[in-house]
């Protein structure tokens, strides 16, 4: 009699541990298959954008061990990216220092289609800006503007050899000599503009090659043609309603919003041709100089320009269902997905039709001076209730297609030639983008579906009302997907790429040569440090090596000074970081690899004795390595002195 | 003309090529494996690729000078040129106390004598402080003993 109201009560109380649990648990062998032992590497980078955080974070699949995080415009006060003095240039633009933004979708380089593990390139969605990361170095190479731009959403998306980079605006804005508008005249006065960002082969130098003048409409994703289609770039586009308010319901009046297919390579006879228009623009154009370990910032005043309204057949539209997102072509080249956010099939266009259609002039009428191509002239085919609200699609490699379902909160698996829907699994909860490894490139290495979701819920341990992101392995090995892990992200993830890891790991740099550091204010060895007084700027020519810093005595520096201090890490093995901080300064650590200089700029704001140390555990006496700097009052006859390991009493005075 | 000879152990090249792709094998498990033959070759000579140094009278000067200006970037900081210890122990007499291969390897294998010779674990019980590998080539090692030679009154 007794056992029944205890049973019954343990069960209540289980069930209420965790109530909302999802009833999906992954099973049998999942475990093993994201099982990487200790000491074991991973099979594939993943590269995660880290969203509102403004970085990119580096994870292993299958295990989702968190590797790094790399900041690419947003400050960083763990390696000192944004504080210190080599840094700051990084994330200069026409508006200023701009110390944050929000980066949503990677795109690793390639050639020929396929990952070539040079650089991953990242976008920022708020002062429109494309970044170019060093796979060898995995940091921030290059930063450049793009004016014009309300907001950098449809980027960076590549073309198959990385020729170029994309840069689509999400806002359309007044520009040139008519900015200060109302905002009620958008469709006479708004602009989308599209850059095509050109690279250098050999060093990933970015230059903006130029730009289409579109109608005043909005581009969220894209994806560059390969194969066949290889010379055309697909973009998704919706507020074709031109909306300037409540775009929630005014942009999704039509049925349909477009994809917008841009034929490049005629983009460029007509440049060859000289058709194109030089226009001023102000925008800033930031690298990094590995061998001064310096950044360097240039503006730059003219930009070259492409009007498709009068420079026929460069741009053409498509009729896509309801506000598309994903935007994506396949392996082959042949078939671009659309994915409707809005809507409850995913349209599949063909490029051999489209070039039937141009040929034929099979043209529903135009948009703003530009050809619209009829929906049935462009069309594959239709997949028929796959879900609710696709958003992006990837490809295995073996003909099928993934896409993700936003208001479903799912993955469906179909087949991109017969249109069939194969499988499908829930994501927990409500997924944006997804990724396969190799997924947007002519050779997917498959394997695992990713799923970046955009809500997190009940997944793990609550901590207050902000949980952490999520993202979910599912294996895509057999016909079923199968979910074998979950992992936690920073910042918010939106897009993310998965390449092999023997494609990135051979390349990684180790350490910095000192024998190549051509830092100005580079200490080659204890002997060169030294403190200089330039008016009120003292520099401190500072070397790091375990476990002492040399100067750790310094005197002689004055109320009003600027204090520079420029830290070489002497050491030359793997792994042997030194960090330098001072009390009191308004600014963050450095955090300074073997073989590098950095420079941390420091006013003190009162006299007295400052302690400085070493941020980073780097030995047994780790915590002995540290020092003082004395501030003395403005005017006053402290002459300025500096050494280490001399003994006040035998040096009568700390000089050397 | 100078004679020095650097006898590298053939094994090296060889396990460095047969490197499983899965996880690079670093040099001092490569080591590890041959290191108990080389130990008794002679134990004096220390453990790693450095055989059999030939020395050369006059020094040679531009040895001697790469020697210096390697000694400033990268030694210094922990080594006196006199007998007194800092991080490290002083240079004075360091090429009359050691034979050449012993230095040699110590700066270019550090990691491994650090683990087995028995010399090299005396000084880090003294010091404790691991010395640090510098990334040093067998030839930048070759021009640091010549200018230690010069330190401790050779010509």
């Amino acid at each position: 009699m007794l056992m029944v109201p205890v049973v019954l009560a343990s069960a209540l109380l289980w069930q209420s541990c965790k109530p909302k649990a999802p009833a999906s648990v992954s099973v049998g062998d999942a475990a093993s298959k994201a099982y990487v032992a200790p000491g074991k590497y991973d099979e594939f980078y993943n590269f995660v954008s880290g969203g509102f955080n403004g970085q990119m974070s580096v994870y292993g699949i299958p295990s989702g061990r968190f590797l790094r995080n790399i900041p690419v415009f947003s400050e960083d006060p763990t390696t000192g990216y944004g504080y210190s003095e080599e840094t700051k240039p990084m994330l200069n633009t026409s508006h200023g220092y701009v110390p944050w933004d929000d980066l949503h979708h990677p795109a690793l380089s390639t050639t020929n289609g396929e990952h070539d593990g040079r650089w991953v390139f990242g976008n920022a969605n708020n002062t429109p800006r494309v970044a170019r990361i060093d796979l060898k170095t995995f940091r921030t190479a290059e930063i450049i503007e793009l004016p014009n731009s309300g907001g950098n959403h449809s980027s960076p998306f590549i073309t198959e050899n990385t020729e170029y980079v994309v840069a689509g605006t999400r806002f359309s804005v007044p520009v040139g000599d008519k900015t200060d508008v109302p905002i009620s005249t958008f469709k006479e006065n708004f602009k989308g503009f599209i850059s095509f960002i050109s690279v250098d082969r050999n060093d990933g130098k970015m230059k903006i090659a130029f730009q289409l003048k579109t109608p005043g409409i909005s581009f969220d994703l894209a994806r560059a043609g390969k194969g066949p289609s290889h010379g055309w770039f697909f973009f998704s586009c919706y507020n074709t309603e031109q909306a300037y308010t409540l775009l929630e319901v005014n942009a999704s009046q039509k049925d349909k919003d477009f994809i917008m297919a841009v034929n490049w390579k005629k983009a460029e006879e007509y440049i060859a041709a000289g058709k194109g228009e030089k226009v001023k623009a102000k925008y800033a154009h930031n690298w990094y100089d590995e061998s001064t370990h310096t950044a360097t910032s240039e503006i730059l005043t003219e930009v070259l320009q492409l009007d498709p309204a009068l420079l026929k057949d460069i741009i053409y539209f498509i009729p896509c269902p309801k506000s598309p997102h994903g935007c994506d072509t396949d392996p082959t080249g042949e078939y671009i997905v659309g994915s409707g956010k809005l809507a409850a099939l995913i349209p599949v266009f063909s490029f051999s039709k489209i070039q039937q259609a141009i040929a034929n002039k099979e043209f529903e009428g135009e948009f703003a001076g530009i050809p619209v191509i009829k929906y049935e002239a462009a069309l594959h085919g239709e997949v028929k209730k796959p879900g609710l609200g696709p958003l992006h699609t990837e490809f295995d490699g073996k003909g099928n297609a993934y896409t993700s379902f936003f208001v479903s909160s799912e993955i469906v698996k179909w087949n991109v030639e017969s249109l069939q829907v194969l499988d499908r699994v829930p994501t927990y909860y409500s997924i944006g983008h997804l990724s396969v490894p190799g997924g947007p490139t002519k050779k997917p290495w498959g394997k695992y579906v990713i799923a970046y979701n955009k809500i997190t819920k009940d997944r793990y341990l609550p901590t207050g009302p902000e949980l952490a992101q999520s993202a979910q392995i599912y294996d895509i090995s057999g016909d079923k997907m199968q979910l074998i892990l979950d992992f936690p992200t920073v910042g918010e993830p939106h897009y993310a790429e998965a390449i092999p890891a023997n494609l990135v790991m051979p390349n990684s740099v180790k350490i910095f040569k000192l024998e190549e550091n051509k830092h100005p204010y580079v200490a080659l060895g204890e002997g060169q440090a030294k403190v200089e007084r330039k008016g009120n700027q003292v520099h401190v020519y500072m070397t790091a090596i375990r476990s002492h810093l040399t100067p750790d005595n310094i005197e002689g520096v004055k109320l009003g000074d600027e204090v520079y201090f420029h830290v070489t890490n002497l050491e030359q093995d793997w792994d042997v970081p030194h960090g330098f901080a001072v009390k009191g300064a308004n600014n963050a650590e450095l955090l300074i690899m073997p073989g590098e200089t950095q420079t941390l700029k420091w006013k003190p704001l009162s006299t007295g004795v400052f302690p400085f140390y070493c941020t980073d555990f780097c030995s047994a006496l780790h915590q002995e390595m540290q020092g003082y700097v004395r501030v003395s009052p403005t005017g006053s006859n402290v002459p300025l002195k500096f050494s280490t390991g001399k003994i006040e009493d035998e040096t009568n005075g700390a000089g050397l | 003309m100078n004679t020095i000879k650097y006898l590298i152990a053939p094994g090296l090249l060889v396990l460095a090529i047969a490197c499983a792709p899965d996880k690079p094998v670093t040099t001092e498990e490569k080591n590890l494996n041959k290191s108990a033959v080389e130990a008794i070759t002679d134990p004096t000579k220390g453990i790693g690729a450095v055989k059999n140094v030939t020395l050369n009278t006059p020094l040679e000067q531009d040895r001697v000078k790469r020697g210096l200006a390697i000694y400033e970037m990268k030694c210094l900081s922990c080594h006196r040129l006199d007998g007194t210890r800092v991080v490290g122990p002083g240079w004075k007499d360091v090429t009359k106390n050691r034979k050449p291969e012993w230095i040699m390897n110590m700066i270019t294998n550090v990691d491994v004598m650090l683990e087995q010779d028995p010399e090299a674990q005396k000084l880090l019980e003294l010091c404790l402080m691991r010395m640090p590998n510098q990334n040093m080539s067998i030839g930048d090692a070759r021009d640091v003993l010549e200018f230690m030679r010069q330190n401790d009154g050779e010509k």
